[in-house]
């Protein structure tokens, strides 16, 4: 019987040299353009889009459409970008869509009627730089409450940020019993002026929402790529345990993500309600979808620690351009909802394919490597 | 042996190889189940036991050899087709559905069906009929997860009678029961073989194995290396066998100096959410120099004890001194930077972020040394992480590489890397030889000792004799959650290691 098996054995060695060696060969040759058709697939799903609808209308590939359509992205991106983080870490945040409604409400508010003190019988207003800030404010508060639910009480970030998305647009309906505040022109007399410059404004030409989408891109993919806050961002999405065996204080880290997504999803709060003029309670509802479904498109994983900012923005370019192909050409709306849900679920499908792919290739690789050392030690002890 | 009768045997496995990948897990082994014994099977960890049993219930496939019961080859191609054949096996981790009922776990599966659907009824008649057998007054409607666990381990028999039964493998059935529970199984057991089941047993406990075994065989590194009727032997006889090298080879030990006490824990006690004592007023020290073994059976304390050192249980109480200061009230990363680092049991679970590549595993608790403003020095981190990760040999072409890409053993070196550069002074290391071969053993045994000599206080458990005694200079033994024996090296013995580790050993605390 052991015969049989020192058989075996060599035939295992027999078949280990093969593949080693077809191994070598896919390494030294280049890729095959499937796999490269799957890496890159954002950016190829992108390319077909622009081209298909390039084909269909004459106006889709325009200077001026392209710079439209980029404006666009600029408003939905800094929310996904925000949301990016909230998903590596293994959470989700839901509530982003109404955050930037209710951040869109209270800065509204505060550009029409200002902050009237009830006890003091005066109004105080502030100037725009200062609502911004209030603004950013609002959404790390929201995002603050939305961490300490979490960590503190334990709640799942689904739940947590599912009240939070009813709580917050409740808020934001309080705030003007269901109206709209329909000027936030200001007054020079009371040094509020120049709200719609976030939102219609130009520098050097481009629109300053560009300019916005630019800075958010930087500084999220600094964040997440070269900073102490970013690594610990992936580790606790990759593997919460070894995170807090490796001394990471956790739950610090869960409560930044949500004050991140937070204060990005009163950006795009705030760069609507500046480009509407007027401050709708119902902004941005349903955003958190798009935000959601731009993540996933750039290859994060919802299971967390996977995962760029890059993508991200490739993803929310890839929603944008479709949706806004789409009502060029005339198609019902309804229709746009099914082709972004099919566009979805492909790039999921298409990301574990891709990924099973990469990580079997990687370890056969790797156990090569490995063999590669052991039979070279062997040959400096002999 | 050869006094046994030809038709006393029920099954034979004859040449069972198995390979997986690249390692070969049993090597051409022979084994004979004879109808109305206990059939123990010892080995240690990795000696390819599970896979044998596997084998036999059906859940794995051989790539060589028969298996032949009652004179005739079959093929168990499924557990379903090993059940039919009367082949049951309990799994260590009983995998019963702790949300349901004591019924519906015993007829998971094969549940008795009338046109109206399940017959609820009459499976709890039969299921109280089962448990009458075993001499259990369990309630059928009681919710599995209630139970303790030697009750649960009675469902898991009582699911796998419910069946016709030949053989009846019970894998590790006692790892998690009371010296009470460990009686009534036996019982239980004593009951099947009287009605000519043949049980396959297999357990690290070796006194159980003299006491229960009818026969027992040993295997080692996947070979079969040694068969013998219990009467002729004793556990002495066992760990030889299962051993077989010389500890010195595997694990070549030098003496040290031994420095001033760097770890020194006094009082430390766990409490169970029921009230029972997790762990119990432990107390110890380890030096500068030192490698302590700390040896115990699953649920003995072992891991529950250096995660209370660590600061993972904030409800422990006591008092944990790292080189003269006080770190009992201080956070896990605080007693990192103290100097106290723990590479945990299982490398998957806590040990790694698989998602991460090597380097930002291996520079993933030392992030602040690696900042200024919050920003990564992404140079310093490369050459940090590749100074380390060369001290300890791991092998990998690029440190960017994923590191879920490596094997086991270079895995863990990943580990002991990530600790290295928190520069610990007191390393604890949980299980750290668990799923690794037996080269990178060797190795990561020699990392230890040259940490050791750099005056690194050093504290690994075990559940494996071998290993404790090979690698440690100062053997500690813990059973239900306190300290039970402390050996020297010299003085250290296998027989009188399993003995303090054996809770039934152990008087009741007052």
């Amino acid at each position: 019987m052991s015969a049989q098996s020192d058989l075996l054995l060599r035939g295992v060695r027999r078949a280990r040299a093969a593949i080693a060696a077809d191994l070598i060969g896919q390494l030294k040759t280049p890729r095959g353009w499937l796999t490269l058709v799957l890496r890159l697939r954002a950016f190829v799903a992108l390319i077909t889009i622009v081209v298909a609808f390039s084909v269909i209308s004459s106006d889709y590939f325009t200077g001026s459409n392209l710079l439209v359509m980029t404006e666009h992205v600029a408003v939905v991106a800094p929310m996904a970008i925000g949301e990016t983080f909230v998903i590596l870490s293994a959470g989700i945040d839901l509530s982003v869509g109404s955050t930037a409604g209710l951040v869109g409400m209270l800065t509204g508010g505060l550009l029409n009627n200002g902050l009237i003190l009830h006890p003091l019988g005066i109004v105080v207003w502030f100037n725009v730089p200062l609502v911004v800030l209030i603004g950013l404010g609002i959404g790390a508060t929201v995002g603050a409450i939305n961490g300490a639910v979490i960590t503190k009480l334990g709640v799942a970030p689904f739940i947590a940020t599912l009240g939070m998305l009813s709580v917050a647009r409740g808020l934001a309906d309080l705030r003007s019993n269901g109206n709209t505040f329909p000027d936030l022109a200001g007054t020079s007399q009371d040094h509020n002026t120049g709200f719609g410059f976030l939102g219609d404004g130009t520098i050097l030409g481009i629109s300053f929402e560009i300019w916005v989408l630019v800075l958010v891109i930087v500084v999220a993919a600094y964040v997440a790529k070269r900073t102490v806050f970013g690594r610990r961002v992936y580790a606790v999405g990759g593997n919460e345990r070894a995170a807090e065996l490796a001394g990471i204080r956790v739950h610090r880290i869960k409560i930044g993500v949500y004050v991140i997504s937070g204060i990005c999803a009163a950006i795009t709060g705030l760069l609507i309600t500046s480009e509407l003029g007027a401050a709708f309670p119902d902004t941005a509802t349903s955003y958190e979808l798009n935000a959601i479904a731009a993540v996933v498109l750039g290859g994060t994983s919802l299971f967390g620690g996977r995962g760029r900012i890059g993508g991200t923005v490739i993803g929310a370019f890839v929603i944008s351009f479709l949706n806004d192909g789409l009502v060029l050409v005339g198609v019902s709306s309804f229709w746009q909802l099914i082709a972004q849900g099919l566009v979805i679920v492909t790039a999921v499908a298409v990301d574990e394919a891709q990924r099973r792919r990469e990580s079997r290739v990687a370890a056969s690789v790797a156990s090569l490597i490995e063999e590669v050392a052991q039979s070279n030690e062997k040959v400096l002890t002999a | 042996m050869t006094a046994l009768q030809a038709g006393s045997v029920v099954l034979r496995a004859e040449g069972i190889s198995k390979v997986y990948g690249s390692t070969l897990a049993l090597h051409g082994v022979d084994f004979t189940l004879y109808r109305g014994k206990v059939n123990a099977l010892a080995g240690e960890n990795g000696a390819g036991k599970s896979t044998l049993m596997g084998i036999l219930a059906g859940a794995i496939q051989p790539t060589a050899g028969r298996i032949v019961i009652d004179g005739e080859a079959v093929e168990l191609d499924s557990p379903r087709t090993a059940g039919d054949r009367g082949i049951r096996l309990i799994h260590q981790e009983l995998l019963l559905f702790p949300n349901l009922s004591v019924s519906e776990n015993i007829f998971a599966g094969c549940e008795l069906r009338s046109a109206a659907g399940v017959r609820l009824r009459e499976q709890e008649r039969r299921s109280a009929v089962l448990l009458e057998q075993l001499g259990q007054r369990i309630n059928p409607r009681t919710v599995v997860g209630d139970l303790p666990v030697g009750l649960q381990q009675v469902v898991a028999i009582c699911k796998a009678l419910a069946q016709e039964v030949r053989v009846l493998i019970m894998d590790e059935p006692t790892s998690a029961l009371s010296a009470r529970e460990v009686e009534s199984l036996f019982s239980v057991v004593r009951g099947l073989v009287a009605s000519n089941v043949a049980v396959v047993y297999i357990s690290h406990r070796l006194e159980e194995i003299i006491e229960i075994g009818d026969f027992v065989t040993v295997l080692r590194d996947g070979r079969l290396v040694a068969e013998a009727a219990v009467p002729d032997i004793d556990a002495h006889w066992i760990i030889e066998r299962m051993i077989g090298h010389d500890p010195e080879t595997l694990f070549p030990h030098e003496s040290r100096p031994v420095g001033a006490a760097l770890l020194e824990v006094s009082d430390v006690s766990l409490l169970r959410p029921g009230g029972n004592h997790r762990l119990d007023r432990v107390r110890f020290s380890v030096a500068a120099g030192e490698i302590v073994g700390l040896y115990g059976l699953m649920g003995a304390g072992r891991t529950e004890l250096l995660e209370t050192l660590v600061g993972l249980q904030p409800r422990a109480s006591g008092q944990v001194v790292v080189d003269g200061a006080h770190v009992e009230h201080k956070s896990v990363g605080e007693r990192i930077s103290r100097g106290l680092f723990l590479v945990p049991e299982d490398r998957q679970r806590g040990g790694l972020v698989q998602s991460l590549s090597v380097k930002q595993n291996i520079s993933l608790a030392s992030l602040d040394s690696l900042q200024t403003f919050g920003s990564l020095l992404g140079r310093r981190e490369v050459s940090n992480a590749n100074r380390v990760a060369t001290a300890v040999g791991v092998k990998v072409a690029d440190i960017d590489f994923p590191v879920t890409s490596l094997s086991g053993g270079n895995q863990q070196k990943v580990v002991v890397a990530k600790a290295l550069l928190t520069d610990p002074k007191v390393l604890l290391m949980d299980d750290p030889m668990r799923g690794i071969d037996v080269g990178a053993k060797t190795e990561l045994y020699r990392i230890m000792q040259r940490l050791a000599k750099q005056g690194m206080a050093i504290l690994f458990t075990s559940s494996d004799l071998t290993e404790v005694l090979g690698m440690a200079d100062r053997i500690m033994v813990i059973a239900s959650g306190r300290i039970t024996g402390e050996f020297s090296r010299a003085e250290a013995d296998a027989q009188a290691i399993v003995a303090a580790a054996n809770p039934r050993a152990i008087p009741q605390a007052a």
